[in-house]
């Protein structure tokens, strides 16, 4: 405990880590799903656009913020049937309709805020949980202790889709859907139904990791509050090598830049920038696909339309 | 015969437009406008009056470049998600340039500017061309990494090394005046970069269909193993149209710089590289078509800002307009190769 | 005998596709209990078709199955394990990134299912494995085994499904010559076991060697069913390749001229890494035709493709007129006047969406008249090609429409044009016939000996051994990866050719 100054700032910033990495989290696994069955929708940051806004739309008309992130679910699942009907069983492409989803994210959350009424004061937010004893702990405690329920929600979120991807028929159906459809279809089961219910499932989850932004984060919705994240998530999958445990970790420490950089803004006279810090996720991502490069653990039939 | 072909390759964009602007009205009315009032408003917004109508030849400008840039991409099977950061590096480095030009003769230093961004954009673009060929990395990927790489370094120019002397806002010092772009009609912003614009179209226009590159670009699009077989080096051809596309975004950026903004700031672009992917789609991936569906998405953009004034309706609408564009001609392309295909059931 | 001696009866059955094309003309075949049938046939012949409507991937157009003496109708794949088929395919049905033992309970269970059940599952393989002498490891992913491996796990899914009636489709294509000869044994072991084995496969001395009864299909007809203890490889090939008999076209020339094509000790690997040609050392001279004849996957495919540029040969030579080609990229080879009809039409002969004056010159657009200071000259591009496409009467209703709109004759005449029309010194060709209507195959073939005459060396390359007859001046028979013999152009070889195409060397 010599340079004490630094003690306070290291908290703080362990301490955003894990907020910062739960919305990526969220969109990430949810957008694994899709990809493990062989859909790609980089329309992430659409889908979350509109979690965040129907989320904070349904508190703001006094639902309760569990109620507000089930209805985030909801419109996220219809988002995603949407996507999926257009991408799985029109097989349109798969690119160009998640560059439109980003175009129509931004213009329908933008179009209903500004012509509802959502008021200016914002929403009552949940606020963090103090688990007690542990909170108490010196260091580790603010850090891993005193978050709010969505960010402890990422650990059973990882949890469920490590089990739901390699302890169900219906994970191993998946996989099977995007790495090698003919076998799943040999099989007897329809690789359309699965890819579109990955879909569905997928940008459910995503969807509430958008809705984190305006009921946990902060308490407004902003145009554009996502900035980034949707993407970030993407390659928050590549990094992770598509497995629940390779993208938390991975969101932990994208989170971890998150939270630096935003610390190094606050100080005036860094010697680093705090750029450098935001770069890092997207460069560190390039360089994992040249490291791997045709060797990659990506679906091998992703982006590809099933036809017999 | 071609003319015919020709209205009949038309077809499936305007029904496009008009299915995305019928929605949108769908929209107006339900949120509780009068439809008819904001597509008026917008009509104006356009056509009311000269100085509207260089709005939208303004805001049409980098639209074409970029459509026509990414429509050579697309043909060419090069997935370029990255002109928002090619448009980025373009910008950069424009800016870096410019700010030397103090006292240099403009026909110089035009000319230097705008040739100096469309080689940024044409090595941003190329590192991703490079990446694919070289290591199979995915330039969907790759592009929308470098997009952010982009913005970010552009964000760390204005708050560091080019942050204006003043220290006050997070941009870069104004242009000299040698940098200005020729105005061409007095009174408005308009000036020669939608000349360059409509010139770069017609170029790409003859590039892809009518050059021996060209050719080589689309058999490696059409079919990268039967170009193998006709001893066109794919690789190669993979790098020159990505970087093609990302020159024609740079381009774009340094035409929006010294023509318009005379700054470098962090917000360049309010998503041009995006929204140029669906001017490539509408335009069925023919740079010519460019033209007219980057007027169009200028003219939108241009117009829904008289809009929002006018009869109150926000203007973000037209992203709605733009992604249902998009979904419209992709479906009804999809629904028409599909009939194609099996007109037997 | 007896009516429930026969496990299967698929009676009249016909396909036909959308399109036209006819798979299955009236077929009738009868699969007796416990046997291994074999069902033989060239690449075309209908016989996989006819098995994937056994499987339920595909839906017959006409005709009834028995199975088990009850009438039945399958719709599915499912709908055929349940009824105790399993298929084993050529493109194997695994995921590679899955276990064995996820592979073999892939889509078994409904969604909501927690496997619990893996271990269980593993243990019945390695019992099953023990039983039918076929080890697997149910732990091990199948991307890390090999292709025999690969091919043991979708065996063992069949009969951990309680198949009793297992198809191969052309199980040996994908093995080695050792795994070949287990793979045989292991059939023979299934039979003992009471298992019925159906057996699709174009080489005669696999059929030869484990079949208790033959049916020959050819042209999507059932040609006839022999006892394989009755019968011997030149009366199969005959039945198999016996296409109407073409006249010869050319007469048979010698020493017409000088060499053009000296090839040695050539050898390349196939694409999964195992060499498919070995050691093959021959001469073409200007203005002679030599033919290869083979049975498909003898290495013909990987010659045609070292030839060209297209695949790296790993030793050998190949002179041009005394110039070493075999490290020369397509372009390069294209330069040194070697044409090429390739094997694969779509993948490789024509580029689909492009127009038909594009397809014409795809290898010479770089060059004046068709382009000049990099500009592509369209009307010369259109000339060119109408004047060709009128020399070779091909069906379409004009030079600019996509060459994918036409029939696949029609699409072979535009490649065989393009090819010819640049006066090559070589011509590589192979399969010039396939998917190619009766009426234009010898049009195409009298086109070839046009260019013979004007003194193109050529190699045909093709499994048609009529074809072979009807304009070689010579004639090779490849048989696993090597030249097994040669032979004078002339049809009175064919039982010796047919012979030589059914023994191995390798093995």
């Amino acid at each position: 405990m010599e340079d004490f100054s630094l003690y306070v700032p290291l908290i703080t910033v362990l301490a955003a880590t894990w907020r910062m990495a739960t919305p990526i989290i969220f969109a990430a696994i949810g957008a694994m799903f899709s990809e493990k069955a062989g859909v790609l929708n980089i329309g992430l940051e659409g889908i979350m656009l509109i979690g965040a806004f129907s989320g904070f739309a349904a508190a703001v008309h006094g639902a309760p913020i569990f109620v507000a992130f089930v209805f985030a679910l909801l419109v996220g699942a219809v988002a995603g049937a949407i996507f999926g009907y257009l991408t799985v069983y029109l097989k349109t492409n798969q690119i160009v309709v998640g560059a439109a989803f980003n175009l129509l994210g931004l213009g329908i959350t933008g179009f209903l805020y500004r012509v509802g009424d959502f008021g200016s004061s914002g929403i009552k937010i949940s606020n963090p949980i103090s688990i007690p004893f542990l909170a108490d702990i010196p260091f580790v405690g603010p850090i891993l202790f005193q978050h709010t329920p969505m960010v402890y929600l990422t650990l059973p979120l990882v949890f469920m889709a490590f089990f739901v991807l390699y302890r169900t028929a219906y994970g191993l159906n998946l996989r099977a859907a995007g790495d090698y459809p003919n076998a799943l279809a040999a099989a007897g089961q329809s690789v359309n139904l699965h890819r579109f219910s990955a879909v569905v499932l997928g940008c459910s989850i995503v969807s509430v990791g958008g809705a984190f932004l305006t009921l946990s984060y902060t308490n407004q919705f902003v145009e554009g509050i996502v900035s980034g994240r949707g993407f970030m998530a993407l390659a928050v999958i590549v990094f992770g090598r598509w497995t629940p445990l390779g993208i938390f970790g991975a969101s932990l420490l994208f989170g971890l830049f998150f939270a630096l950089q935003l610390f190094l803004q606050t100080i005036s006279d860094a010697a680093i920038p705090y750029q450098a810090f935001q770069a890092m996720p997207y460069v560190l991502t390039i360089v994992v696909l040249v490291l791997v490069g045709g060797r990659s653990n990506a679906p091998k039939f992703l982006t590809v339309p099933f036809q017999r | 015969m071609r003319y015919a072909e020709t209205i009949k390759s038309l077809g499936a964009p305007v029904l496009a437009i008009a299915i995305a602007l019928a929605f949108g009205a769908l929209l107006i009315e339900v949120a509780g406008f009068s439809s008819v009032e904001a597509y008026s408003e917008m009509w104006t917004g356009i056509f009311g009056s000269m100085r509207n109508f260089s709005e939208v030849l303004l805001k049409a400008t980098p639209l074409i470049l970029i459509g026509a840039g990414l429509a050579i991409s697309f043909r060419s099977g090069v997935w370029n998600i990255g002109a928002e950061g090619q448009f980025y590096a373009g910008g950069m480095v424009a800016a870096v340039v410019a700010l030397q030009m103090e006292g240099v003769n403009a026909w110089i230093s035009i000319p230097v500017i705008l040739i100096a961004a469309s080689l940024a954009g044409a090595f941003w673009g190329g590192i991703a061309g490079f990446l694919r060929a070289r290591y199979g990395a995915s330039e969907i990927v790759t592009t929308i990494m470098l997009n952010y790489v982009a913005i970010i370094l552009t964000s760390y120019l204005v708050t560091g090394p080019l942050m204006e002397a003043q220290g006050l806002f997070p941009q870069s010092d104004r242009f000299p005046q040698e940098t200005q772009l020729p105005r061409i009609l007095s009174g408005t912003r308009l000036n020669i970069g939608i000349y360059i614009a409509i010139i770069a179209a017609i170029v790409s226009w003859y590039i892809i269909s009518q050059s021996r590159r060209g050719f080589s670009m689309r058999a490696v699009g059409a079919s990268p193993d039967a170009a193998r077989y006709a001893g066109i080096n794919v690789n190669k051809n993979i790098i020159y149209s990505i970087s093609y596309s990302g020159a024609l975004a740079g381009l774009a950026a340094s035409i929006e710089l010294i023509g318009v903004t005379k700054r470098l700031f962090q917000t360049i672009s309010p998503g041009y590289g995006f929204e140029g992917i669906a001017v490539a789609l509408l335009a069925n991936n023919n740079p010519l078509g460019a033209i007219f569906s980057g007027a169009l998405f200028g003219a939108l953009r241009s117009g829904a800002e008289i809009m929002q004034i006018g009869a109150g309706v926000p203007s973000v609408l037209i992203f709605i307009i733009q992604g249902l564009v998009i979904i419209s001609v992709i479906t009804l392309g999809t629904i028409r190769a599909y009939r194609k295909l099996r007109p037997e059931d | 005998m007896s009516k429930h001696s026969n496990i299967l009866e698929m009676r009249n059955i016909s396909k036909r596709f959308p399109g036209g094309v006819v798979a299955n003309n009236d077929v009738t075949i009868e699969v007796r209990q416990g046997e291994v049938h074999c069902l033989l046939g060239e690449n075309g012949a209908g016989k996989s078709v006819l098995m994937s409507i056994l499987y339920g991937l595909h839906h017959a157009s006409d005709g009834e199955i028995f199975l088990r003496g009850e009438k039945v109708k399958i719709a599915s794949p499912k709908e055929a394990r349940n009824l105790r088929i399993g298929m084993v395919h050529q493109h194997f049905m695994l995921v590679p990134t899955l276990t064995v033992a996820q592979n073999v309970i892939l889509g078994q269970y409904p969604a909501g299912t927690v496997l619990n059940m893996i271990p269980e599952v593993s243990q019945k393989l390695v019992e099953l494995g023990r039983r039918f002498k076929l080890p697997v490891d149910p732990g091990a992913l199948v991307m890390d085994l090999t292709v025999g491996e690969q091919q043991r796990v979708e065996i063992i899914k069949a009969l951990y499904h309680g198949a009793d009636l297992l198809i191969f489709d052309e199980p040996t294509a994908v093995l080695t010559p050792k795994e070949i000869a287990g793979f045989l044994d292991f059939v023979r072991h299934l039979r003992d076991e009471g298992i019925t084995s159906i057996f699709i496969t174009h080489k005669l001395d696999e059929v030869i060697a484990v079949a208790d009864r033959i049916t020959v299909l050819r042209d999507a007809r059932k040609i006839g069913t022999v006892l394989a203890a009755e019968t011997d490889p030149s009366e199969l090939a005959r039945m198999m390749v016996g296409r109407d008999v073409l006249m010869k076209l050319g007469d048979v020339r010698h020493d017409v001229g000088e060499v053009v094509v000296k090839i040695n000790g050539l050898s390349a690997n196939n694409s999964r890494g195992l060499e498919a040609l070995s050691d093959v050392s021959f001469d073409v001279r200007a203005g002679e035709i030599v033919g290869i004849a083979g049975v498909s996957g003898n290495g013909q495919s990987e010659l045609c493709l070292a030839l060209t540029g297209l695949l790296e040969s790993t030793s050998g030579s190949i002179q041009i007129d005394g110039e070493e080609i075999a490290r020369l990229l397509p372009r390069g080879v294209a330069e040194k006047g070697v044409a090429h009809v390739p094997e694969d039409r779509h993948k490789l002969g024509v580029i689909l969406p492009f127009s038909i004056s594009e397809n014409m010159v795809i290898h010479q657009f770089r060059k004046e008249p068709f382009s000049k200071m990099g500009r592509l000259l369209k009307k010369n591009i259109s000339e060119y090609s109408r004047a060709l496409t009128t020399e070779y009467r091909v069906r379409m209703r004009d030079t600019e429409q996509p060459i994918g709109d036409l029939s696949g004759g029609n699409q072979q005449k535009v490649v065989v044009a393009r090819e010819l029309a640049r006066n090559p010194r070589f011509a590589v060709i192979n399969q010039l016939t396939r998917g190619v209507d009766i009426g234009a195959i010898e049009f195409l073939l009298k086109k070839i000996l046009e260019a013979r005459n004007k003194g193109t060396a050529i190699l045909l390359v093709s499994t048609e051994l009529e074809e072979l007859f009807a304009v070689c001046d010579r004639i090779l028979v490849m048989s696993g990866g090597r030249i097994a013999g040669e032979f004078d152009g002339g049809r009175e070889n064919l039982e010796e050719i047919g012979m030589l195409m059914a023994t191995d060397v390798a093995s």
